[in-house]
């Protein structure tokens, strides 16, 4: 266990730090805005100590409560706060296994942050900034003995999972330690779903999702990269090849478009492209990487979610002087994690709120400008927010030469299309009980293609619910 | 998870042909789809057809005509190499059944997808004619590959060292006035389906087109490769390869596939001259 000198506080100290969350490290916002380091650098040990010490160990334990794996959080900060860095690794890996990413992009401010009870008067405890500090630590310092390289007795049951994203990689680590044996099959070329292709490398470097896939691997997972199921083997064909049980896990990679003229423009992409032309194919270190992409001087992303924040801060770090986020709701409506909004303004992105686009203007077959309406907010729709209606006669035109749209992404046709009898949503997503059982006996499924574009850590509940859920199934499988 | 190479051949100095070892892939493939290959770990993932299936020897035959860096880099690649990433099989099968005459019109590397899909018309029960046209005879390929199915192959070449003096639109007109035809299958450069689609419309004759545009992951994830359609926008990757040629917006697809006409310039340039490290 760790050698930490710790620090003891007073009781006048840790009424004084209480009142103020320790700052995170950052890059600078001009330097950062031209490279694709981290942006964030994370605690050092003297920093997670004392935001450790801010947390009150309440015994509601309301944190807990809003995080939707039920991390034990008072308990993982009383191990930092003991020094045990490792251990409060475990100790959150017992409802996580990847806190080193979750910790980079839950929205904690909206999850166990927002009903933090130090935050009711003050700041709330920096959850997520101590859960990466722990995983980071472990990660750096070697699990060395911790009793879990126990290799658990094989079922004999054979398990295949479609998708290597946080919802395929969770059911196949907790499926994995029960003794099942557990091949992953992913299309693409490297494992790990949206936290490679499509998180930039500035909020989750790669090596990171890495490192968790080889963690998986050493738990025996095989993992079938350029394998896209529906195609090179249908779900039914895993189950005739073998497999006892199939989970998918194919998220929701679909990207939508507008339908507005222009679309089609050269310089015009979605914001899926952009992104894996940049994060998996390394296009940010073209001609070194072999990848192509357009490195637009004026660039607008189209949307106000996650993705469109990334989109935005790829664009500047490729080489934009100007990039616009066009947004059709206003400041108060941004879907995007709060954080990542603010280090969007922070490295100047000019936010576009309350502005639709209705059309893509170009010449020569390429994008010249975007013409946009201005937009007002009326009563709430269905979502509960207030829906945007275009103002009459306010069409104008901001000129960029690259648009980014991001404003979704539906259902992946593949699956459905090879897989009969699996029963689908009117959106085209597979309908799955809570415990992620289909239609069809012995496929699950779980995270985006279920929910639709949801988050992380649901994703990977989703993947822990199944495992439970699969593991039940194929037991009872042996009794009959 | 590397593919081994087993055969390569040199075609043309700008064609080159391969057999690649691929079990899984080929017990799938079926005539008219394609796989992804990304050649090197710095590599660019690019759309290749099937040019032939072998599940038996668990392999799939591959040709290659050297535009940019990766195809190049794929060309430098020898028998015994390997390459580092193939996916597949993409795309949907072209559909294939009796239909009664079907003509092949290929150009370029378009006479490699041809040869499955040809021989698997043949197999349904069709009369198949193959047009296949170039330049002049020294880069005409794929002849005798053609031939083995076909009930007639017909050749054009520009400077009429070969064949029929002209382009291979004119070889086909004439066909459709003289034989007729039931279904026109076009593969090759958009110019020459463009053109294909468009001297089969006035006959009525049902007309497919490979198209080919700019992809990058092929499972419609990114939707780099949408085309227009009886003007709906779909993707190349998963509603196609292949689609009514008379209902293609041609234009749209060769603007498209000119994106990368800079970078790729730059790219090549930067391979070439070997002061960037390439793996
Ligand atoms: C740019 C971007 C930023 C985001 N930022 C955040 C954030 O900050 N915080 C947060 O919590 N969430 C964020 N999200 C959302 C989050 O990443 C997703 O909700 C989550 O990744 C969904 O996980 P999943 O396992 O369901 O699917 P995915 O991560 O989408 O993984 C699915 C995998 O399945 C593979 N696949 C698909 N079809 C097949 C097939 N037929 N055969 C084989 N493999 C297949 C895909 O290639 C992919 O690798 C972001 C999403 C994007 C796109
Ligand atoms: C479904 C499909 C099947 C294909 N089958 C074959 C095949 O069997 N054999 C073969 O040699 N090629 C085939 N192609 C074309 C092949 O993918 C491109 O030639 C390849 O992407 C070029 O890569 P590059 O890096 O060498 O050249 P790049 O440097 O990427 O391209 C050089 C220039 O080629 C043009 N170009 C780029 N991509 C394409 C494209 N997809 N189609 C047409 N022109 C393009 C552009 O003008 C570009 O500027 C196919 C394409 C598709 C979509
Ligand atoms: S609610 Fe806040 S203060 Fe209370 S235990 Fe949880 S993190 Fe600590
Ligand atoms: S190549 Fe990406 S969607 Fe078709």
């Amino acid at each position: 266990m760790a050698e930490t000198k710790l620090r003891e506080y007073t009781k006048e100290e840790i009424k004084e730090i209480r009142k103020t969350r320790t700052p995170i490290p950052e890059q600078d916002p001009v330097a950062r805005g031209k490279n694709f380091d981290e942006v964030a650098l994370g605690y050092t040990e003297e920093q997670a100590l004392r935001e450790a010490n801010r947390c009150m160990a309440c015994k509601k334990r309301d944190c807990v409560a809003g995080c939707p794996v039920e991390v034990p959080i008072p308990e993982f900060i009383e191990l930092i706060r003991q020094g045990d860095f490792i251990g409060a690794a475990r100790k959150i890996k017992e409802k996580n296994s990847l806190p080193a990413i979750c910790g980079r992009v839950c929205p904690q401010e909206n999850q166990c942050e927002s009903l933090c009870t130090l935050g009711k008067k003050m700041e709330p405890v920096a959850i997520g900034r101590l859960e990466r500090f722990v995983a980071d630590y472990e990660r750096m310092h070697g699990s060395g003995s911790g009793g879990e390289d126990v290799k658990p007795e094989p079922t004999g049951f054979k398990v295949a999972v479609v998708g290597s994203g946080p919802a395929g990689l969770t059911v196949a680590s907790d499926l994995a330690k029960l003794g099942h044996e557990v091949t992953i099959f992913e299309a693409l070329h490297k494992a790990g779903g949206v936290l490679v292709y499509g998180i930039p490398e500035f909020r989750l470097p790669k090596a990171i999702v890495q490192s968790e896939v080889e963690g998986i691997q050493k738990l025996g997972v095989k993992i079938e990269l350029n394998s896209v199921v529906g195609k090179l083997y249908t779900v039914d064909e895993l189950l005739e090849r073998g497999f006892d049980a199939v989970f998918i896990g194919s998220g929701a990679g679909l990207p939508w478009f507008m339908g507005i003229p222009g679309e089609n423009l050269n310089g015009v992409y979605s914001a899926n492209e952009f992104l894996t032309r940049t994060n998996l194919m390394k296009a940010y270190l073209f001609p070194e990487y072999d990848t192509p992409i357009k490195r637009g001087k004026h660039v607008a992303i189209v949307g106000g979610g996650n993705v469109a924040m990334d989109a935005a801060r790829t664009a500047l770090r490729l080489g934009a002087e100007k990039v616009y986020l066009v947004y059709r709701r206003s400041m108060d409506e941004l879907p995007a994690r709060k954080e990542e909004v603010h280090h969007a303004i922070e490295e100047g992105i000019e936010f576009k709120l309350l502005t639709n686009p209705v059309e893509i203007i170009g010449e020569d077959g390429w994008v010249k400008g975007i013409k946009c309406v201005q937009m007002e907010l009326g009563e709430p729709d269905e979502s509960g927010r207030r829906r945007p209606i275009a103002v009459e006669g306010s069409e104008f035109v901001i000129d960029v030469d690259t648009v980014v749209m991001s404003i979704g992404t539906g259902s992946n046709p593949i699956i459905p299309e090879s897989t009969p009898g699996l029963e689908l949503n009117k959106r085209g997503y597979i309908v799955a009980d809570e415990n992620g059982a289909t239609s069809k006996p012995g496929v699950f499924a779980g995270g985006d293609i279920v929910t639709g574009a949801a988050t992380v850590i649901l994703a990977a509940g989703a993947g822990r619910k199944a495992a439970n859920a699969i593991h039940e199934y194929l037991m009872s499988k042996v009794k009959n | 998870m590397a593919n081994k190479i087993l055969e390569k051949r040199e075609l043309r100095s700008d064609l080159f042909f391969f057999v690649v070892e691929a079990p899984e892939i080929s017990k799938k493939a079926k005539a008219g789809q394609f796989v992804i290959v990304r050649p090197t770990e710095n590599g660019e993932r690019i759309p290749l057809s099937l040019a032939d299936i072998n599940p038996e020897r668990g392999t799939i035959s591959l040709i290659v005509q050297t535009i940019g860096v990766t195809s190049t880099k794929i060309s430098t690649l020898n028998v015994g190499e390997e390459i580092s990433d193939i996916a597949g099989p993409m795309g949907h099968p072209t559909p294939v059944k009796k239909y009664g005459r079907v003509v092949l019109v290929g150009g370029g590397f378009g006479a490699a997808p041809l040869y499955p899909i040809g021989r698997a018309m043949k197999e349904a029960g069709n009369t198949v004619i193959s047009i296949t046209g170039a330049r002049t005879e020294s880069l005409l390929v794929y002849e005798k590959e053609l031939a083995e199915f076909s009930d007639k192959v017909l050749i054009s070449t520009d400077d009429g060292s070969k064949g029929h003096k002209g382009v291979v639109t004119e070889v086909l007109k004439s066909e459709i006035e003289e034989n007729g035809a039931d279904l026109v299958i076009a593969v090759g450069p958009a110019i020459m389906m463009k053109f294909v689609s468009l001297t089969t419309k006035p006959y009525n004759v049902k007309t497919l087109v490979s198209l080919n545009p700019i992809m990058v992951d092929g499972t419609g994830m990114c939707g780099a490769c949408r085309v227009s359609i009886g003007g709906k926008t779909m993707f190349g990757c998963t509603d196609g390869p292949d689609f009514d040629g008379h209902l293609v917006d041609w234009d749209l697809l060769m603007a498209r596939q000119r994106t990368y006409l800079a970078e790729e310039k730059e790219a090549m340039e930067a391979y070439t001259c070997d002061c960037v490290p390439h793996s």
